[in-house]
């Protein structure tokens, strides 16, 4: 799509040669930090930027507490190298000093990319290293130092805090209703405190029950509702495993509430429960006082595996990705050396499970309930995905804001730990991609369904640029409880203010509107692609060959004019009232206007 | 569904009256009771009832209906009268959904008591199968039972159908010639621009006249009377050869070795082909043949006036067998007739795909082809595509060539006019590679690993070519169809020669028509599918501006002060070929260099980082995402992969209905200069509905309504190996020795 890569350097390539460069590093687009105090900054003149892809670069590097920033302007068109140290997740120093007496450090980024430096080792002077900076600047948490969304202090028109409401969101769905009620009874996060303070239950259990049920489910975290179907009642309700254990406690509690939620479907008197895990693994959980819900304690309840591994198997999945897509591509065993590392094994099974879900809801008018261990990783991602398929609100710009900050922000995915936003400790075993893949799902939907998605494919590769970057506040901590300790909406910048005070950029100029339309998207490899313009948008030979977006938008641009012209040759007659003959009019309106198809 | 247009391509309202016993009626009868058959086409058996069963029927249970076997296609005729509210906005002339033409069955299986058994033209002929499946050349697959049919008609139609579609025939039963007696012969339609046959002077030297080449026309072979004697039988009636060649060096070799002229770059250089010269040992035959070669290199060079190369497509591209075995592997994956194998396949689906090796052939054709037009773009170098038969690789590789180079072969009648000049006329031996008369030995699928290439080129560059996906999908069909001329002779000569003895036969000439003739496929509506909506046609400032930039071509050598571009470049090479290894073969010694790739690359990198001109010269992105499989052409009749509602054709589809908008704005407001009064707008409210398209519209049907999705059936239990990672807890702190995790994952 057009703005793919992140660039709008990308775009206009193509229009110009005297671009700054042609390394993709510099299409690195991030919001212009005006006000970004530079105290902090300081500069190294003389530095090397080892390229993957253009060789050896000098030029100068300055390293702040937001960005690291290097520049080499011999080059024609001159080199710019601008990345956020948030991305970074080590810093590590290459061998020893070379004969030339020269350092070498190395720069593994979250996204995707290495980077390598090197420059003339000078002791005494700037202590050791500017790398030795990037080190502080890189990992505030660990230095004691506060995160720079703290510091950012852009004002935008729009405050993006304000674009989730879970009232207004639970109103727009119909809701509460005669079966489902809004309850308060987390509102100070005791029943559950990676639950967000507003919850929908079923009309019938009351508040003192939910701590019971809150007590077999792990974390507290209790089946809730996450979306309705407007017309035959079937809900999506989520929530983390039963602690069935090894002796397989029961909960009547527990029991009464999936059957309450099977009770306000009129539609369907079979209830589904999705166990996003392999059999095997929720079977394993048992040992731990987890497991699953047996079908003999819950009538009319029907188990289904969705065989979706855990956090490690896709942390090591990507690892395996970036080895195989960065720096470069071996041509020859491309579509193998992919299929290896399992990624979009990972995404289809993620994919059929959401379809499943949707399916179940949609055409079977049959309520669902999803989980996996703890209800905050895959449980996030199936029920977010579903909803996707199932509620064309969210494919628009805004509602794809309030599935994010419902789905995985409220009900607690732990960005912090997954991501581990300024944390020196890269091996932590906390982190993995798991939002990634649900972005990268995501953009398979929007590859299939080209016209039923309102944002473009840069929405999504910004939304994960400033997962990292730690600009916002809207990807810090883990839980809504959190968030509202570290007065996070008071204290820093949401993501939505930037993205929806320039939301054209974001905007997909071929969106049709069909609000009612199911989304089923194909789960078959043979439609499932490698996102090539966010995993290898670095080598600067991926340029996107699809100026489709581009041509449709000076069509629209045409029409516009043509339009216009119309209505003023319209204006104009009405006006003449046809007194002088229209020929000698002689409007310049017909001057020629190119022909396109 | 059987919608046979009969020869005017009015179309006959089918009926689908049960059909009792074909035989006993007279042909007349036939016709009256069946939809149309095609003029000259002939019943050879039937068998009802037959039960028609695919796989995504079998829960709705299968049809029920009659098997026809003609001289051109297995038909099966339902006893159902289909719904009239299927979407069927792209239908075929000539063959419906259920019809087989005979050339296009590529192979039967027999289902013989749940065994299946490959069945081939010589065995098991006698023991008739419970069901037949039948893989098409176009991908689709059907099932017959022929359980409920009657003994002896059911024997009767699988010999039949054995008989017809895989038992060796001679050229003669191709069924273009049946068709052809009983049609008059279309009549010419005089379009503006026409798509050039090369089968007359004039088409060459309107050819060579817009590229601006300068080379000397050959008339000798006009009437083919050398053909069989002196020169090698693919050569076509008339072509150019460089100036410098000698009409009795044509003789040498039986014109193998002589450049045969392409294409003319606007530098002056050219593109010529030729096939090798014959294999030899002998010393002094060896020598003889050097020496040849050399003064026809030097012809092409102008008398060592320009730079001039040699390559060889033998030696550094798949020879045609591995190409026939690559794609025969290919295919297999696409043919699927069970949900459950098509689920099983998925998981192992890239690397299935890379051990064919078939999109690894496409990258090395159009990798081969970006080397050709670096040296004919970049150092305006003269080639020679050297080839053992001349008429295969080199073909592909010199229509490659000159769809990057030139614009003017991305435009639907010039690309036609491309494959006319350098596929049909240029000899390329479609009878045999395309296994018409089913002698497998030399059957390899050249024209449609062209035609993948230029899929690669139109997927990267969509906007750069008027005709569409589409086009090339119908194209590669109608390759077994055998009823055009384009694809079913082996060379100009054989086809004039059958063309002449046939007429004498019949004592009428016989005009077999070119698949050019869309209108015998098509009708108007449908045709529109075959242009790209996207097309950006050359706007007039454009076409300007170019015309004063194009610099004037420099061959006309009266620039004696101007130094040619490496003047010696070919000398040297032809001084150090002679201290060269005697070789067994005389083009071994001339190849293109090792470091071809890296400059490739070079010439790939400095063309992406200019403006992008779809009037100018266009590369393919070679890198391994980027070659990708043909989609629409592959999948398109495989239930579980359609996506409805969805694909590329969305976007397609709005664009075209967005420049129709504006067109139709345009001529309001030319209209409103024109007249005062206001005109009232014919609001044709475009099919705005709730139907889903397919993503491989317009192949595949619409659905209306509510559907189900695909969902996989097998998981990946076991399948995946995941190590010891699967069995960790999401939250297990303990363990956070990442080496740990690291060593078990390979």
């Amino acid at each position: 799509m057009e703005k793919s890569g992140s660039a709008d350097s990308l775009g206009s390539k193509r229009s110009s040669s005297r671009q700054p460069s042609v390394d993709s590093l510099t299409r690195y687009r991030c919001v212009t930090v005006t006000c970004v105090s530079l105290c902090h900054g300081v500069a190294a003149s003389d530095v090397t930027y080892i390229c993957p892809f253009l060789g050896a670069i000098r030029g100068s590097l300055t390293v702040t507490n937001y960005r690291l920033f290097f520049k080499c302007l011999d080059k024609d068109p001159a080199f710019v190298l601008d990345l956020p140290v948030g991305v970074i997740s080590r810093v590590e120093k290459i061998g020893a000093i070379s004969a030339q007496g020269e350092v070498s450090f190395g720069l593994v980024c979250k996204d995707i990319r290495n980077l390598r430096f090197a420059h003339r080792y000078q002791e005494g002077s700037l202590k050791k290293s500017i790398f030795e900076l990037v080190n502080k600047f890189a990992f505030p948490v660990s230095n004691a130092l506060r995160m720079f969304a703290f510091e950012y202090g852009q004002p935008f028109p729009e405050n993006g805090w304000k674009v989730y409401d879970p009232l207004a969101e639970y109103k727009r769905q119909g809701l509460p209703n005669e079966s489902w009620r809004i309850t308060k009874a987390n509102e100070h996060y005791d029943v559950c405190e990676t639950y967000p303070a507003t919850l929908v239950v079923p009309a019938n259990i009351p508040d003192e029950e939910l701590k019971r049920v809150a007590a077999f489910r792990a974390k507290g975290r209790i089946p809730v509702l996450s979306w309705i179907h407007p017309e035959t009642q079937a809900t999506v309700t989520r929530c983390s495993q039963p602690m069935v254990g090894v002796n397989g406690k029961r909960s009547k509690e527990d029991e009464k509430h999936l059957q309450a939620i099977m009770d306000a479907n009129a539609q369907s008197h079979k209830l589904f429960i999705f166990d996003a895990r392999p059999p095997v693994n929720a079977a394993a959980n048992k040992m731990k006082g987890g497991g699953f819900e047996s079908e003999d304690a819950y009538q009319n309840a029907e188990l289904v595996f969705l065989d979706i591994h855990n956090i490690h198997v896709m942390r090591e999945s990507l690892r395996k990705l970036k080895e195989v897509v960065y720096p470069n591509i071996e041509e020859s065993h491309w579509l193998s050396n992919l299929e290896s590392t399992h990624w979009l094994e990972h995404i289809k099974l993620i994919l059929a499970g959401a379809l499943r879900i949707a399916d179940k809801v949609e055409s079977g008018k049959t309520s669902v309930v999803v989980h996996c261990s703890d209800g905050w990783d895959r449980t996030a991602q199936l029920s977010s995905l579903a909803m996707l398929m199932l509620d064309g609100f969210y494919r628009t710009l805004r509602g794809f804001q309030v599935l994010v900050e419902k789905e995985w922000l409220s009900f607690g995915h732990r960005f912090q730990l997954r991501i581990g936003h300024g944390d020196r400790n890269h091996t932590d075993a906390d982190r993995s991609p798991v939002f990634l893949q649900f972005i990268d799902c995501v953009w398979q939907m929007t590859r299939q369904f080209p016209a039923a998605f309102e944002f473009n494919e840069f929405f999504l590769i910004t939304i994960l640029d400033h997962l990292y970057s730690c600009l916002f506040g809207t990807f810090l901590c883990n839980s809504e409880q959190q968030r509202l300790e570290e007065d996070l909406p008071k204290r820093t910048v949401s993501l939505w203010s930037y993205i929806n005070s320039q939301h054209e950029e974001f905007t997909n100029p071929l969106y049709v509107d069909y609000a009612n339309h199911v989304l089923y998207p194909v789960v078959s490899m043979r439609h499932l692609e490698l996102w090539v313009g966010y995993y290898i948008r670095w080598n600067p030979r991926m340029r996107p060959q699809e100026p489709l977006h581009q041509h449709y938008r000076e069509l629209l641009a045409k029409r516009a004019e043509l339009q216009r012209k119309v209505e003023e040759l319209q204006r104009e007659v009405a006006g003449r009232v046809a007194v002088a003959p229209p020929e000698k009019a002689g409007s310049p309106a017909g001057s020629p206007v190119q022909t396109c198809v | 569904m059987f919608s046979l247009g009969s020869n005017g391509g009015k179309y006959t309202k089918p009926s689908f009256v049960s059909y009792v016993n074909p035989e006993q009626k007279g042909n007349d009868a036939l016709q009256e009771k069946n939809p149309v058959f095609l003029p000259g086409e002939v019943v050879f058996c039937s068998a009802s009832p037959v039960l028609k069963c695919t796989h995504d029927d079998l829960l709705e249970g299968s049809i029920m209906g009659t098997l026809f076997c003609t001289n051109f296609r297995i038909s099966f005729v339902s006893d159902q009268v289909l719904l009239e509210d299927v979407v069927q906005p792209f239908r075929n002339r000539l063959y419906g959904e259920n019809d087989i033409p005979l050339t296009c069955v590529d192979q039967i299986y027999g289902d013989y008591d749940e065994k299946r058994k490959l069945i081939t033209n010589t065995q098991m002929k006698n023991k008739h199968p419970n069901g037949i499946i039948v893989h098409c050349k176009d991908l689709r697959v059907f099932q017959f039972s022929l359980k409920l049919a009657k003994e002896e008609a059911a024997k009767k139609i699988f010999q039949g159908i054995v008989r017809h579609s895989l038992e060796p025939k001679s050229l003669r039963c191709i069924f273009a010639f049946s068709y052809c007696e009983n049609i008059a012969g279309a009549p010419e339609t005089q379009n503006k621009p026409r798509t050039l046959m090369f089968e007359n002077i004039v088409d060459w030297m309107e050819e060579m006249k817009r590229t601006k080449g300068n080379c000397k026309l050959l008339e000798i072979n006009k009437d083919f009377t050398i053909s069989q004697k002196v020169l090698f039988d693919r050569l076509p009636q008339f072509f150019f050869i460089p100036t410098n060649v000698l009409e009795k060096d044509l003789a040498a070799y039986q014109g193998k070795g002589v450049p045969i002229w392409c294409w003319s770059h606007h530098s002056g250089c050219a593109l010529f082909k030729t096939a090798s010269l014959p294999l030899v040992q002998e010393e002094s035959f060896l020598r003889a043949q050097k020496l040849y070669m050399e003064r026809m290199l030097n012809a092409v060079a102008h008398n060592y006036l320009y730079a001039v190369k040699a390559v060889d497509l033998s030696e550094t591209l798949p020879s045609i067998q591995d190409i026939q075995q690559s794609y025969s592997r290919f295919k297999q994956n696409f043919l699927i007739d069970n949900i459950g194998e098509f689920w099983i396949s998925d998981m192992k689906w890239f690397s299935t795909l890379e051990t064919t090796r078939w999109l690894s052939i496409i990258r090395q054709c159009l990798h081969k082809a970006v080397e050709v037009v670096e040296y004919l773009e970049k150092e305006n170098t003269n080639i020679l595509l050297i080839e053992d038969g001349g008429t295969d690789l080199s073909c592909v590789i010199s229509s490659l060539v000159q769809l990057m180079l030139d614009p003017h072969y991305r435009t639907l009648t010039g690309f036609q006019s491309l494959v006319q000049k350098e596929w049909v006329v240029g000899g390329h031996n479609f009878l045999e590679r395309c296994n018409h008369l089913n002698n497998k030995d030399k059957e390899s699928p050249v024209f449609l690993l062209f035609l993948e290439c230029v899929w690669q080129l139109l997927q990267q560059h969509s906007l750069a070519f008027q005709f569409s996906e589409t086009y090339l999908t119908v194209l590669s069909d109608s390759i077994s169809v055998a009823i055009f001329s384009t694809f079913i002779f082996s060379s100009p000569y054989q086809r004039v020669s059958s063309m002449k003895t046939e007429s004498q036969t019949h004592g009428s000439l016989l005009n077999i028509p070119s698949v050019w003739d869309w209108s015998l496929q098509f009708d108007c509506k449908s045709q529109e599918f075959l242009f790209n909506p996207l097309y950006r046609e050359k706007s007039k400032q454009e076409k300007t501006r170019n015309k004063n930039q194009r610099p004037k071509p420099i061959r006309q050598l009266s620039l004696p002060n101007a130094t040619p571009p490496k003047k010696y470049f070919f000398k040297e090479e032809t001084e150090s070929l002679r201290k060269m290894l005697r070789g067994t073969r005389i083009s071994r010694w001339m190849h293109l260099s090792d470091s071809a790739q890296a400059s490739v690359w070079e010439f790939y990198n400095a063309w992406q980082q200019k403006p992008l001109d779809y009037h100018g010269l266009l590369l393919p992105d070679l890198d391994g995402p980027a070659i990708r499989l043909w989609m629409q052409r592959y999948l398109r009749w495989i239930p579980e992969v359609q996506i409805f509602g969805g694909g590329d054709i969305t976007l397609v589809n709005k664009i075209t209905s967005l420049s129709q908008e504006l067109e139709e704005l345009r001529m309001e407001l030319e209209q409103q200069v024109r007249q005062a009064d206001p005109r009232c707008k014919s609001t044709e409210t475009v099919n705005k509905s709730t139907i889903r398209m397919s993503c491989f519209f317009p192949f595949a049907s619409c659905r209306s309504g509510s559907f189900k999705p695909a969902i996989p059936t097998s998981h990946c239990d076991g399948e995946m190996d995941m190590g010891h990672l699967a069995e960790r807890e999401d939250e297990d702190t303990e363990l956070t020795d990442n080496s740990v995790i690291r060593g078990c994952a390979d």
